[in-house]
């Protein structure tokens, strides 16, 4: 019982920092724009998506892993920091665009005639020519970048402090978060949400005020960013879970009454673990769509939730490094699967396209996975580590399910 | 000597049938009290009404010197009040260890940021050791709760109440699934207990509401039906009728 800094209490912690960091420095010095040009740059993009999806499936797994609340609506926040940092991105950009535009005109515009232009090119597309009340912040990157965790953040707080107050639980918990995803991404299909409607915010790719740096360089840029903050938030889930605060989640994951009698308030530290995952995920999707360069409300519908699940699941719940392992080994998998580019299966009686047959592979394996391998990918590291849970097989010696086994009792 | 919990006409229906009826009963600040009755009698709801698992439809329930209502508490806040419950089923939590159930249980805040922040000082690991020693668990501490044998985890339990310290400890059948020697250690371990915190223990083994040697309430059909000495209750031509006649 000695203390230990909570990084050194287990390996896991240095190990997938270490393996960051190295990740990073390799795709850097094979980038086109560091290096030698290996890796192209359209690859870069996609490794840096996946360190975000990386960071999603961390804050999936503090909700589901430990905190036990099967979140189907985690995409919701990512997509919402996504549309955050978005109505920045496309405001600053098209506003430069516009202002090139008007100065060739003979009197200069005002202010309000450029954010009538700007308004008018944003929005011409949905058929609206004023910027909505929800764009009032979009010309200021630092507010728009606030609000990439304060509207999550605050949408997570309602959200939880209503659901958790009701002791909603299990899988009615599930289907409500869905709900949640489901409802929100409707309203943004809908043209006058103020979101572009299906159009969603596009050209995000492009950040303003950096016209001069090309996309092989910006790529690189934001798989740094990427890698830090997956580093970043990392090490601050693994010190949540670390201490007490993370002893009392398992618990509540575990038997929720119990906890509440040894006079921990369950619905507080629900929200706070839900809300944080909230803000991590928003910050996650926040770095994801200007590499993705689209984003539009079919990101939020809950099938993207599902497979965070899906991924998390596969990798290990319960495990952050195993959240990690599974989003990254699972996304990269299903881009390569169906893109096009793996070859197919001949079984002689018939082909396997994998393009087709990828999504029910995945199924499958989530299914095996479920049922053979509960802990997941994370699971083969417990067993290298001879962490083994108690074989409980063989007959109950006592009076209830708790009791000694016969096979315990021998050894 | 003022009652620590008062519960005053206390009633609770649960689709129609009426589980507690006009109940009344409290206990001193230093007591053991044994409740008893029949299958049905409202044992477990009386309970879940003290420690704010059910709201009574009807009634008060009064706890502490200044007489503050539970009624509007939650189980946490009741928790925290200092009313401590024990399951009839042990219920820890397998998936971690001794230490970590233990440290779970100290008296320390129970607020989220306060937990957050919360790091094992000498102090509290020296109570943790403490605590194991004295249920037996010294060298366990490392060991996952879930490995633990039943009569283990019900020490577990044990001490994890005694880690926050409750002033009101109610206890649900604590001999069942016991061997002889173990009730006995239990009951050593209740009536200790009681010597400086008020204990209700409710138990429908008659054998072992004798060992304890303490006033006896018996419930029947929701409301109490004798108080006394387990003589005196035992020769109330009612209580045999309904409860030890069968």
């Amino acid at each position: 019982m000695t203390r230990k800094p909570f990084i050194l209490q287990s390996p896991s912690i240095l190990v997938v920092l270490a393996v960051l960091a190295v990740f990073t420095v390799a795709v850097t010095v094979l980038s086109h724009a560091y290096g030698s040009g290996v890796i192209p740059t359209s690859t870069v993009k996609v490794f840096g998506m996946t360190l975000c999806l990386a960071l999603a499936a961390v804050a999936m797994d503090l909700v589901w892993g430990y905190l036990g609340i099967l979140s189907l609506g985690q995409m919701a926040f990512f997509a919402l920091g996504g549309y955050m940092i978005g109505q920045w991105l496309m405001y600053a950009r098209t506003e430069s665009i516009v202002a090139v535009q008007l100065a060739q005109s003979p009197i200069p515009p005002t202010a309000l005639e450029l954010q009538e232009a700007v308004a008018n090119q944003i929005f011409g597309v949905v058929g609206s020519a004023d910027l909505p009340l929800v764009w009032s912040f979009a010309h200021s990157l630092p507010l728009q970048m606030l609000l990439v965790v304060v509207v999550p953040g605050l949408l997570a707080l309602v959200f939880g402090w209503l659901a958790f107050r009701s002791r909603v639980n299990g899988v009615y918990l599930s289907i409500l978060t869905q709900a949640m995803t489901l409802a929100l991404a409707l309203w943004l299909f809908q043209n006058d949400s103020g979101f572009r409607g299906n159009n969603g915010l596009s050209g995000l790719q492009n950040l303003p005020g950096l016209e001069g740096v090309d996309q092989a360089t910006l790529s690189v840029w934001f798989l740094w960013a990427s890698a830090a903050a997956l580093g970043v938030f990392y090490l601050l889930a693994a010190w949540v879970v670390s201490g007490k605060f993370g002893s009392v989640i398992r618990a509540i994951r575990d038997d929720e009454t119990r906890v509440r009698f040894l006079g921990y308030p369950v619905e507080g530290f629900k929200l706070v673990v839900f809300t944080l995952a909230a803000m991590i995920t928003a910050v996650a999707g926040a770095l994801y769509y200007p590499q993705a360069g689209i984003i539009n409300p079919a990101e939020l519908m809950p099938i993207a939730s599902i497979y965070l699940a899906v991924w998390v699941a596969i990798g290990g719940r319960g495990r952050l490094y195993g959240a990690v392992i599974g989003a990254v080994v699972v996304s990269l998998l299903s881009s390569w699967f169906t893109g096009g580019r793996a070859p197919d299966l001949n079984l002689g009686v018939y082909v396997v396209n994998w393009v087709d047959w990828w999504q029910v592979a995945l199924g499958l394996s989530f299914v095996l996975v479920t049922l053979f391998a509960p802990k997941g990918i994370a699971g083969i590291f417990d067993r290298l580590a001879g962490v083994m849970p108690p074989s409980r097989r063989g007959l109950d010696l006592g009076a209830d399910q708790g009791a000694l086994q016969e096979q315990e009792a021998k050894a | 000597m003022s009652a620590l919990l008062e519960v005053s006409g206390i009633s609770k229906s649960f689709d129609g049938f009426k589980a507690i009826n006009n109940l009344s009963f409290s206990i001193n600040a230093v007591e053991l009290r044994a409740v008893i009755g029949p299958n049905g009698a409202g044992k477990t709801t009386f309970m879940d009404i003290v420690t704010g698992k059910t709201t009574p439809d009807d009634g008060e329930v009064r706890f502490g010197e200044n007489g503050r209502s539970l009624l509007k508490m939650n189980e946490a806040q009741i928790a925290r009040a200092g009313i401590g419950r024990k399951f009839q089923r042990p219920t820890v939590f397998e998936d971690q260890t001794v230490a970590d159930n233990l440290t779970m249980a100290l008296k320390a805040d129970r607020n989220p940021f306060a937990v957050l922040g919360w790091r094992p000082s000498r102090k509290s690991q020296a109570r943790v050791l403490a605590l194991a020693d004295e249920v037996g668990l010294s060298a366990q501490l490392t060991r996952r709760a879930g490995e633990l044998s039943h009569g283990q985890k019900q020490w577990l339990e044990i001490g994890m109440l005694l880690a926050s310290a409750p002033r009101l400890l109610l206890v649900d059948e604590p001999a069942a699934g016991m061997t002889l020697a173990e009730r006995e250690q239990t009951t050593t371990l209740l009536c200790k207990l009681a010597e400086t915190r008020a204990v209700v223990v409710v138990e429908h083994d008659m054998d072992f509401v004798r060992r304890l040697n303490c006033k006896v309430t018996v419930l029947h059909q929701g409301s109490v039906l004798a108080e006394g000495s387990l003589d005196h209750v035992t020769r109330n031509p009612n209580v045999i009728d309904v409860y030890l006649g069968r």
